[in-house]
């Protein structure tokens, strides 16, 4: 049996990026195949320990990719999913798309880190199309990612920059995926979808009961 | 029947018919086959559907044959780009169709096609824009998709060695959608850096067997 028990305040500030980013990488276990997606998450990869036995997988073929090639190393035939010349490491394997994919939707990738523009409180994301009439929706493989990754964690900030929760009852943006979200790491909060709902792992500057008001979302002690 | 070594990318791709459909190989620019794409937009066919993952990077390659006014439609995954200006003009002015597939699914339609799969249940994108008005099933509990097979006409895919025979070996992440597209299509067109005596590749590292290359082509080098 466990007991709930408060959250912590860590007693930080709202985090940026690399702070979002190095407490993923610390939540990744020792040894685990990991896809990050292009954008902010990308930045994890800067945060893993060495020595941490992670994988990398991206889409477009590989595994065990390596940091972003820098001079000599530049090969166009070496990219990653964003389309960023990167490096190999002792290890790495490539594999047709088809295969790739496969390994996404086979259930192999421990955990997929994604960005989104909304996520609910039952885990559906919404990371691909604003639905504005003018945007050119494009999905790559944020949608295979979402399904197909045990376990899927988020990142991004909690609030629009005008003030709009993207932590939301029900998404108002197109799907990716449905109830597909584990975890969600922000500037002001790392939070859990949990069966009972959504439960605060820890905060940045900021009360649960505060952030409980801003969100008009019920939140649980983290579990 | 056996693969043609051709002289240049201008007999390599002679005959594709107006309103092909056309698989384009490439994950951006890496694999793509710029040359084939060339002698393409030399050729003249139009009315064209292309299936690729993406719709064009820059000013060369797919993005040039788009901005020639040959393509109708456009299937990929990720058309918007920061380099995608060429796609972009042609979509808002509505010059161009786009169907958005989800990439593993574009894949895996060319994979069904290739492998001669009449349908396949797929999760990805169950409940999502991309699976409306698409027949759906339950399985132990989760909903599938039900997709089907993405044919080409032609495939026009970069490798980088072929020998006389047609096998292929890519390198690094430019192999991406080749091998899965040179299954999927009737008439399969490889552009390659260096083209080797046949038994000069080690069997145990051909990727893609010469049985499903038609017509393979050394690149011109400058």
């Amino acid at each position: 049996m466990t007991t709930d028990s408060p959250a912590v305040d860590t007693g930080r500030g709202p985090l940026d990026k690399h702070g979002m980013a190095a407490l993923v990488a610390r939540d990744i276990p020792h040894g685990s195949f990991v896809n990050l997606g292009i954008g902010q998450p990308t930045l994890v990869a800067d945060h893993l320990p060495a020595g941490s036995g992670v994988v990398l997988h991206t889409e477009n073929g590989m595994l065990n990719m390596g940091p972003a090639a820098r001079g000599d190393e530049i090969d166009p035939d070496l990219t990653n999913a964003g389309k960023v010349p990167v490096t190999e490491l002792p290890g790495a394997a490539y594999f047709h798309h088809a295969d790739s994919f496969a390994m996404m939707r086979g259930g192999h990738l421990d955990i997929c880190v994604l960005g989104a523009f909304q996520v609910s409180a039952s885990g559906d994301l919404a990371n691909w199309h604003t639905g504005a009439p003018d945007a050119i929706p494009a999905v790559g493989g944020a949608m295979d990612l979402a399904i197909g990754a045990k376990q899927v964690f988020v990142m991004m900030t909690l609030f629009t920059k005008t003030g709009a929760p993207k932590l939301v009852p029900e998404c108002t943006y197109p799907l990716t995926g449905l109830r597909c979200v584990d975890r969600i790491y922000t500037d002001l909060a790392v939070f859990d979808i949990t069966p009972r709902g959504v439960a605060v792992r820890e905060t940045f500057g900021v009360t649960v009961g505060e952030l409980a008001d801003r969100l008009a979302l019920p939140l649980l002690p983290a579990a | 029947m056996s693969t043609r070594v051709c002289a240049d990318a201008d007999e390599a791709v002679a005959g594709v018919e107006d309103g092909a459909t056309v698989l384009v190989g490439g994950f951006g620019m890496a694999g793509m086959p710029v040359a084939l794409i060339d002698a393409l937009i030399r050729q003249g066919a139009t009315d064209l559907t292309v299936v690729s993952n993406n719709a064009g990077n820059g000013d060369t390659g797919l993005a040039a044959l788009l901005a020639k006014g040959r393509v109708r439609k456009v299937v990929c995954s990720f058309p918007r780009q920061t380099d995608s200006h060429v796609f972009d003009e042609l979509y808002r002015a509505g010059k161009i169709e786009l169907e958005v597939v989800p990439q593993g699914s574009l894949a895996e339609r060319m994979r069904a096609a290739g492998a001669g799969i009449g349908a396949f249940f797929c999760p990805t994108g169950a409940g999502t824009l991309l699976a409306e008005g698409k027949e759906t099933r339950v399985i132990d509990g989760r909903t599938y998709v039900l997709e089907y097979p993405i044919k080409g006409d032609v495939a026009l895919i970069g490798a980088h060695r072929a020998d006389r025979m047609g096998n292929l070996v890519y390198r690094k992440t430019a192999r991406n959608f080749g091998p899965v597209m040179a299954t999927a299509a009737t008439t399969v067109i490889a552009q390659v850096r260096e083209i080797v005596d046949t038994g000069t590749i080690d069997p145990e590292t051909v990727i893609t067997p010469g049985i499903y290359v038609d017509r393979v082509v050394q690149e011109a080098t400058a």
